[in-house]
């Protein structure tokens, strides 16, 4: 029975490798449609991958609270020179007061600010925060030490990784005094390069952590203060607009996972109470993570849909040929039925030659498309050798991820169509009339 | 039972087929076409038998029904106590592939496979591939002369080789009889010369052999002559050596 069946592939692959250009090219159809799946498969698990362990880092327990620009309301607000918005030092009060299944809550200030060291200058993110931000967001010290209980109200500052390479390319910095605004800090200590994490709060762009400076909270409300003023360009000369803003962040971590979402809306009604603009979000990064789950199973969805389409486009043509080849082949199927073949010995012999050929076309998708990681990052290299700004980050940072159900259904669609589309050349063949067959030319 | 009545008539098992008032009638068209009209025939095991007649005679419908091809519009085709007139294509797949050997005009070997392979394709479709299949194939091609050519492609054969090889797949699954339609049609008076030597030898090893053919000369070389004509036996004469 088997040694039968081993015969009958045998069979169909010496018929297969008769029309060898033929049988590749209609193989060709399936293997694309095999490996795009894979492909494009792995490129969307990579994405969600990464989108979800950027979520994760902001902490499954964690309900963020972040300042938000508010749309312009009236005119003369939209005119005035200071817009004063967001959360309020007040606000991280009440959540502290009235919310009680909280473990803690950590408040964050951020600005743009430009730091210097002689000639040397780095424009960063200057964050004022206590001392469990080092914890909350897992950066890790590479030198000196982080802000501590005792360092609130100095003048003490902490770098991140690129920052201190700005400032001080080739020395250690800790120790070592540098200007902020108009004020020396002393730097004690540099934390290690931390990759981004995902965008919250309106932002597009994710949280890049590696062009940092810290400072203690209380240091930057007394010695910076809520007013930033910026820069604007304008027609006639330079403009300044003010902000005034006094927290840009509370982090408020939940005692129990199950309490997020819950305590999420009682914050959401909390600060309602106080706050006449949209200034702030309220983002729960869990129910990020099921947004993006959702996504990546429509993005499935959808990829198979595609997948299938091409694999139904490949399976015609696959048709196409073995009608073409059971015509050419009328006499022999007359001979082999005057050998005393049956009708079902016939079908067999097509159906399987039809799979032979997806399968084979198959295979090789699959081979082409668990190479997806390879060739993706040879990919790259080129076209970062040639124009290195060319990619979005998002690229660069995009690593395939095969998934293996991609790989099981792909391969078990192909033979699939293998075997819908060989069933009716193989019958047209299997009740061709022996006699007229033997007689054809 | 009829048979037992007739003590002196030859006992079944020396029959190889027995044909009784075969009758086949086409339908083409709105016309009506008797193509066989009552062909009565008994052939015996070891016999060597030339069915000739001109074209129109029936002749290729004969073919047709004794190579189980085709089933016959009434009267019995006996095979081994088979019925043929009465039977499903299944089994006429089986029986054809178990007890006819087809020897064909143009040969009709499988262009993909090799010699042995070719000789080999009748005892696939009967599930017979055992340890012994490629010694008796190969066997089979020495039988016909081509021992030394068992690798060989069919386009890399001349005709005569070619119906040689398809002399050797005839006689893969020992069947009860060759049926050869025009097995020299296609050849040159030497190579015709080679292929009857070899079916006389067969025959003289006591293969019963049926040879449709419309050469004289071809079916002097039979032991016994069947000319048709109209679709009914015209004669039945056996040739004196």
């Amino acid at each position: 029975m088997i040694a039968q069946f081993f015969q009958i592939v045998d069979l169909g692959i010496k018929s297969l490798l008769v029309q060898k250009m033929r049988a590749g090219l209609a193989a060709l159809g399936i293997f694309i449609g095999t490996s795009t799946v894979i492909w494009l498969v792995a490129m969307g698990e990579g994405v969600s991958y990464r989108a979800q362990q950027q979520i994760l880092e902001l902490g499954a327990r964690n309900v963020i609270v972040r300042t938000k620009e508010p749309n312009a309301g009236s005119d003369e607000e939209a005119n005035s020179r200071v817009k004063a918005y967001g959360l309020l030092r007040a606000d991280f009060r009440r959540i502290v007061e009235n919310i009680p299944n909280i473990s803690r809550a950590i408040p964050m200030r951020e600005l743009k600010f430009e730091l210097r060291l002689d000639d040397r200058t780095a424009d960063t993110k200057l964050v004022g925060c206590t001392e469990d931000y080092l914890e909350l967001n897992r950066l890790e010290i590479a030198r000196g030490r982080w802000l501590s209980t005792r360092d609130r109200g100095e003048k003490v500052i902490v770098l991140a990784n690129d920052t201190a390479k700005r400032l001080f390319p080739y020395e250690n910095p800790i120790g070592r005094t540098i200007w902020v605004g108009s004020e020396f800090y002393t730097v004690i200590g540099q934390t290690k390069d931390r990759t981004a994490s995902a965008a919250i709060g309106g932002s597009l762009d994710s949280r890049d952590y590696n062009l940092d400076a810290y400072i203690p909270i209380k240091t930057l409300r007394q010695r910076v203060g809520d007013l930033v003023m910026k820069r604007v360009g304008g027609g006639q000369g330079w403009n300044f607009v003010g902000e005034d803003v006094e927290l840009s962040q509370i982090t408020v971590e939940v005692e129990d996972i199950e309490d997020v979402d819950e305590t999420a809306q009682i914050i959401e009604t909390l600060l309602k109470k106080y706050h006449e603009k949209e200034d702030y979000a309220v983002v729960v990064p869990r129910e990020l993570l099921r947004q993006a789950e959702r996504t990546r199973t429509m993005f499935n969805v959808l990829l198979v849909v595609i997948a299938g389409i091409s694999l139904l486009v490949g399976g015609i043509g696959i048709m196409n040929i073995m009608l073409a080849t059971v015509t050419e082949r009328t006499r022999e199927i007359g001979v082999r039925r005057a050998l005393g073949a049956t009708r079902s010995d016939i079908i067999g012999q097509f159906l399987i030659e039809t799979v032979v050929l997806t399968a084979s076309g198959g295979l090789a998708g699959v081979l082409f498309g668990l190479s997806v990681g390879p060739i993706f990052r040879f990919a790259k290299k080129m076209v970062t050798t040639f124009s290195p700004d060319s990619l979005p980050p998002i690229v660069h940072e995009l690593e395939p991820r095969i998934a293996l159900w991609s790989v099981l259904l792909s391969l078990g669609i192909s033979l699939g169509v293998g075997v819908l589309f060989g069933v009716y050349p193989a019958r047209k063949a299997a009740y061709l009339d022996p006699i007229e067959a033997l007689r054809h030319e | 039972m009829i048979r037992a009545q007739q003590s002196d008539q030859p006992k079944a098992e020396q029959f190889a087929f027995r044909v009784q008032d075969l009758r086949r009638t086409y339908f083409m068209k709105g016309e009506t076409v008797h193509a066989l009209r009552g062909v009565t025939f008994d052939v015996l095991v070891g016999e060597y038998i030339a069915i000739m007649g001109p074209s129109g005679s029936g002749k290729s419908t004969l073919l047709n029904v004794l190579g189980c091809l085709d089933r016959p519009t009434s009267g019995s085709y006996l095979l081994a106590g088979d019925d043929v007139a009465k039977i499903n294509d299944y089994q006429l797949s089986r029986i054809r592939g178990r007890r006819i050997g087809f020897v064909f005009q143009s040969y009709n070997l499988l262009q993909q496979l090799n010699v042995l392979e070719n000789i080999k394709v009748p005892l696939q479709y009967q599930g017979l591939i055992g340890k012994d299949a490629n010694a008796k194939c190969r066997e089979l091609a020495e039988l016909v002369g081509l021992g030394s050519r068992i690798y060989h492609r069919p386009t890399e054969l001349s005709g005569g080789q070619q119906q040689r090889v398809a002399i050797a797949r005839s006689l893969v699954n020992d069947p009860y009889f060759i049926l050869a339609d025009e097995a020299t049609g296609n050849l040159d008076s030497k190579t015709t010369d080679e292929v009857l030597e070899l079916f006389e030898s067969l025959n003289a090893s006591g293969k019963t052999i049926v040879m449709i053919t419309h050469e004289d000369e071809v079916a002097a070389r039979a032991k016994r002559v069947i000319r048709l004509r109209d679709g009914v036996i015209e004669s039945d004469e056996r040739n004196e050596k």
